[in-house]
Order: structure tokens, then C-alpha cells, then sequence
């Protein structure tokens, strides 16, 4: 047990560190900027005709604290660290008055599910075939599914998306291509509204799934045909134990330790992949939030959602960490 | 290395297969030379013509050629790639081969830092930089902050080589000789390290060009310099698909999936060429 504390206690210093470099380099990029965000921000806003004077003032001062203009650099960074903390970003000059914060909070769930659901299916998947071409390594049926799963997987997830929507939605209309749900139906939990979901999120999600198989298929075929040669396989082979309970008890157990640190590794990749396909779907998650706030010149939601990402992406790789222990035991002796 | 070349051609179907497609994509660029359009002109042919004998791969609806882009396309892609993977490989194998040598404490603070870095989500940060700069990221600039993102792995490979350079015992003789650090570093331990470099290279080429084509397909990159991300962009701009010019969208596609495969195959069949493992397992051992 103490060997695992130690280990937890370094794995919380790493995701504290990548957060500290993260937001210190989001700070850092935002005082390049050689426009004024304020000024362009707020004729932008007066130009669309009457608004609420206080909030005016409000998002003035976020994006002032925000950007920074005038007063010591460090001043302004602890300044910038409590608006982070306390994840208070100010309105969203896209959707004025509300706060950038309740904006990506509405967007986020749409994100980590889609993400969570694609990556999960694309890892398991990609290690079993992959596992299993390693140990069968003369069928010509997982040589074939090889081939395939190996073409698509250097190919940009733009590309993928993109022909996805032409295959089911212009050539062969059967899914739908654009938004997380049905737009006219009110998110409740009924299974009109599920329903709707699971049909929008499949071809975003089969998008994610086929950039990100082969890359785990790959590496897991060669840590497999690896270790089908190493000394206790052999010995096992020898001893007459089934060839079921040695890919999977012999093998695939072992080969998959590397896998799951792998699986941390990539988060922040997959997350990139996230914003296209949000893109391409128009799916209502931050990616999406991310991209339009650029393309209406949304300061502080622009700067939010980095934020927000940078957050949830060392998160999510501290807790694959965390659990790593579970699966290899050998974290808990020290 | 003719000889190698002419082997892997022979007996690796993957490298043949590769060959092939990069040949496709170089034979393109060569042509991109030759083009008798500037590649910014709009308006110089008839807009939206189907693929014909007259023009190969169709116009667009802003009156260009797709050929002629997607030839001039290709071009600037592949060299933003290619200054990408460059810079990104001098700092990867400084970084790798510094730590590598040095070890102990010096090289734990390395690699957190390392690994610090390549946690971080590339997307959002380069988008943010992309939306602070505005028109101030020129392309170059955009090459240069790729290449700053993009080692952090590769240097972590190169590094776990150089940590077992270091106790090999020519590293002694050559520091009992008094080579300087420098000296060792460049003259003794690069060229031991080449094979994975050669090999990241390839790895890094295709990541550079897929960032290259998903920011400039979301229209953040140089609007004055083709690229095959921004044909789909300006495609997309004028609902290619809707309207159905569809030769707009799918020969640049094409030409993606070519030269993406094409790197791939290279990719993988050098990286088996290089790891003997792989090469016993093809001959049956």
C-alpha cells in the first residue's frame, strides 16, 4: 500500500506541473496578442445594437484580467490564475451576457462522451485484433484486417470525417451528419431524446474509432509476437496448458501494461482529433465551441475552453494513472 | 545503400507499394514547376467544369484548375512537412542524446519536462496561438511552432539509446582521450541513433502534414499559399459538395490519402528494415 501512495503522490505532481505549464503557456501565447481584445471585443458587441451596460463592464474587466493590459507581468499572471481557479471567465461575447463557463459546461458532457465512448471502443478493439494477429500470426484473415485498419490509420481525421458524411450523407443518406441530437427535441431522459443521441453521436463516434484503432493495433501486434517467444510462454506451451489461457493469461496480460500507459500517453492527440470531428459533425461539444469562438472572435471563450481542455485532458491522464495500479501489480510492492 | 534500396524494392511489398505512391506525389510536385497558372490566380479557366480531356481533374467554382492546385498544393504541403520534421528532429536529438548522456538527476528533470510538454493537448494550444496571431502567422511561424510541439516523443525514444551508449565502453575511451562532450555526443553516439531518427522522421512528416491539412481545412492557415487543407476549405466555403462539383473535394482527398499511405508504407517497411526482430519473423525464423 505505501508503494502505491508514493506512486499516486508523483502521479499527482506530474498532473499538477502539466496543468502549471499549461495554463502558464496559455497566458503566455494571450499577452502575445498584438490586437486589443478589448476594444475589438467590445465595438463588435456595441455594433450589434443595445446592450446591457453592466455587462458590458463585466466582460471589459474579465477580458482586461484575462489578456492583460497595463500593471507588472506577475500581477497580472496571479490575476489571470484566479480567474482560472475560480473558473470565472467571464460572458461569452458569442452568446453575451452568459458566462463563458455555463457555455462550456453545457458543451462539455457532448465532449466527454463522445471521447470516452470512442476512445474506450477504439482500445479495446485495436488490442484484441491486434493481440490476436500477434499470436495467430499466419492467418490470412487478421492478415487482411490488418491491411485495412493499418491503411486508415494514417490518415488525417479531417479526411476521414469528411468522407464518412459524403458516404452516408449524400451517396447513401441514412445517418444523420449534422448535431449532437434531433434539433427540435428537448433533452430529457426519455428514449426519444437517447435514441436520437445514440443515431447523431455514430458516425462521430465511428470517425474517432477508425483513426484510432490502428495505431493500438499496430503496437499491440508487435509487443505480442514479442513475447509469444519470451522463456514462460514457451514453458507453458511446453506444459500442455490450453493455447486459450496463454493468449490471454500469458500474453495479452502482460502485453497490455504498456497499452494502457500508452493510452495516457495519447490523450492529448485524441482530444485534437476531438475539435475535427466536431467540426465536421457539427457536434454541439467544446471542439466545436472552440472553433466558432475563433471564427467570431470570442476572446474569453476562446481562452476558456484551451483552459478547460488543457485541465481535462491532464486529468483524464492522471486517472488512467491512478488505475494503472490495479492491473499491474507489481506498482503496489514499490 | 543501392543495393539495399534495390533489395527492400524486391522483397518488401510495402516499400514497393510505398515507392509507388510517394513517386505519385513527387512526379506531382515536379509538375507543380511547370504549372501554366500562378498558383494564387483565380478565375483563369471556366468555373465549375466537370473532369474532361481539356482539364484532367476538373475546375473549381473559383475559375482554377483542380490539377494545377492540387500539384501546387502538394508542393507547399510537403514542405512544410519536411522544415517541420527538420527542426523538430535538431531538437529531439539534442534533447535525447544531452539527457541520455548526462543522466542521473539532470536527466529525470529532462524528461519530466519532456514529458510535460507532449502531455499537453497540441490542438487547442496552436489554435489559440493561431486566433492570438491572427494575420501575423505567416506560414513559417506556423512551421517553426509545429516543430516546437512536435519532439517531445522522439527525443524520449533517442534518449533510452543514449543512456546505453553511455556506459558502453568506447564512450570511456573516448572521454579518457579527452573528446569533448560536444565532440562525443555528435561524432561517437549520432551515428547510433540515426536508424530511429530516420525512422521518427517519417513518423513526424505524416503527424506535421495532418496538422498542416486540419488547420488550414478550418481555414487558419495562409490563405495566399495553396495547400490541400485550404482547397477543402474553399470547397467547403462554396458548398462544393451541395452543388455538386464534386471533383473539388474528392481528388484532393485522393491526393491526401495517396501521399498519407504512401509515407506510411515507407514508414513501416524502414522501421522493420531497421529492427532485425521483425525481418527474422518475415523469413519464417
Amino acid at each position: 500500500m505505501n508503494g502505491f501512495l508514493i506512486y499516486a503522490a508523483k502521479r499527482l505532481l506530474q498532473f499538477l506541473f502539466v496543468v502549471f505549464t499549461g495554463i502558464t503557456l496559455a497566458f503566455l501565447i494571450a499577452h502575445f496578442s498584438p490586437v486589443d481584445p478589448i476594444e475589438q471585443t467590445v465595438s463588435l458587441l456595441t455594433s450589434f445594437g443595445s446592450t446591457d451596460p453592466q455587462a458590458v463592464e463585466i466582460l471589459r474587466e474579465s477580458l482586461r484580467e484575462l489578456y492583460g493590459t497595463g500593471g507588472p507581468l506577475l500581477e497580472q499572471y496571479f490575476t489571470f490564475w484566479g480567474r482560472v481557479l475560480t473558473g470565472d471567465f467571464g460572458p461569452s461575447l458569442s452568446s453575451f451576457p452568459t458566462p463563458v463557463m455555463t457555455v462550456i459546461g453545457r458543451a462539455l458532457p457532448w465532449t466527454v462522451g463522445l471521447l470516452t465512448l470512442a476512445t474506450i471502443i477504439s482500445w479495446i478493439i485495436g488490442n484484441f485484433l491486434g493481440a490476436l494477429a500477434g499470436y495467430f500470426h499466419s492467418s490470412k484473415l487478421l492478415k487482411v484486417a490488418g491491411i485495412v485498419i493499418m491503411a486508415l490509420q494514417p490518415i488525417p481525421t479531417y479526411i476521414i470525417g469528411l468522407s464518412l458524411v459524403i458516404l452516408f450523407g449524400f451517396i447513401w443518406p441514412i445517418l444523420p451528419i449534422s448535431d449532437g441530437a434531433q434539433v427540435n427535441l428537448a433533452p430529457a431522459f426519455n428514449w426519444a431524446f437517447i435514441s436520437s443521441v445514440i443515431e447523431h453521436g455514430i458516425l462521430p463516434a465511428l470517425t474517432l474509432v477508425l483513426v484510432g484503432i490502428g495505431g493500438w493495433f499496430i503496437s499491440m501486434r508487435s509487443l505480442v509476437s514479442n513475447i509469444v517467444t519470451d522463456d514462460h510462454v514457451v514453458y507453458a506451451e511446453l506444459g500442455g496448458v490450453r493455447s486459450r489461457s496463454i493468449f490471454s493469461q500469458y500474453v495479452a496480460r502482460n502485453a497490455m501494461l504498456p497499452q494502457v500507459t500508452g493510452l495516457a500517453l495519447s490523450l492529448g492527440n485524441v482530444f485534437g482529433g476531438a475539435v475535427i470531428v466536431e467540426f465536421v459533425f457539427n457536434y454541439p461539444g467544446i471542439g466545436k465551441l472552440l472553433i466558432s469562438g475563433i471564427y467570431s472572435g470570442d476572446y474569453s471563450l476562446v481562452l476558456g475552453v484551451t483552459t478547460i481542455a488543457i485541465i481535462a485532458v491532464a486529468a483524464a491522464v492522471f486517472v488512467i494513472d491512478i488505475i494503472y495500479p490495479l492491473i499491474d501489480p507489481r506498482v503496489k510492492l514499490g | 545503400m543501392f543495393k539495399v534500396l534495390r533489395d527492400l524494392l524486391r522483397y518488401n511489398k510495402e516499400f514497393l507499394l510505398g515507392t509507388i505512391l510517394i513517386s505519385i506525389i513527387l512526379a506531382l510536385i515536379a509538375a507543380s514547376f511547370f504549372s501554366p497558372y500562378d498558383e494564387n490566380a483565380i478565375y483563369v479557366v471556366a468555373p465549375d467544369m466537370p473532369p474532361s480531356a481539356e482539364f484532367w481533374l476538373g475546375t473549381t467554382s473559383r475559375g482554377q484548375e483542380v490539377f494545377w492546385q492540387i500539384a501546387a498544393s502538394m508542393h507547399n504541403t510537403l514542405f512544410f512537412g519536411i522544415i517541420v520534421a527538420f527542426v523538430s528532429r535538431i531538437i529531439a536529438i539534442a534533447v535525447g542524446l544531452i539527457s541520455g548522456y548526462i543522466g542521473g538527476r539532470t536527466d529525470q528533470i529532462i524528461m519530466a519536462v519532456n514529458d510535460t510538454l507532449g502531455a499537453l493537448p497540441n490542438i487547442p494550444i496552436l489554435l489559440l496561438l493561431v486566433f492570438v496571431l491572427r494575420d501575423q502567422m505567416t506560414w513559417f511561424m506556423l512551421a517553426i511552432t509545429a516543430a516546437l510541439l512536435g519532439w517531445t516523443h522522439d527525443s524520449r525514444l533517442i534518449r533510452s539509446v543514449a543512456l546505453s551508449l553511455r556506459h558502453r565502453e568506447f564512450t570511456r575511451h573516448a572521454v579518457f582521450s579527452g573528446m569533448r562532450t560536444r565532440q562525443i555526443l555528435i561524432r561517437e553516439h549520432l551515428p547510433y541513433v540515426m536508424p530511429i531518427v530516420f525512422f521518427t522522421t517519417m513518423n513526424n512528416l505524416i503527424w506535421a502534414i495532418g496538422l498542416e491539412v486540419t488547420l488550414s481545412v478550418l481555414g487558419f492557415s495562409d490563405i495566399n499559399r495553396p495547400t490541400i487543407g485550404g482547397m477543402i476549405y474553399w470547397a467547403n466555403a462554396h458548398s462544393a459538395m451541395v452543388s455538386g462539383v464534386w471533383w473539388w473535394v474528392a481528388f484532393p482527398m485522393l491526393f491526401v490519402v495517396i501521399l498519407f499511405l504512401g509515407l506510411f508504407m515507407l514508414a513501416m517497411s524502414v522501421n522493420e528494415y531497421i529492427d532485425p526482430r521483425s525481418r527474422l519473423a518475415r523469413m519464417g525464423a
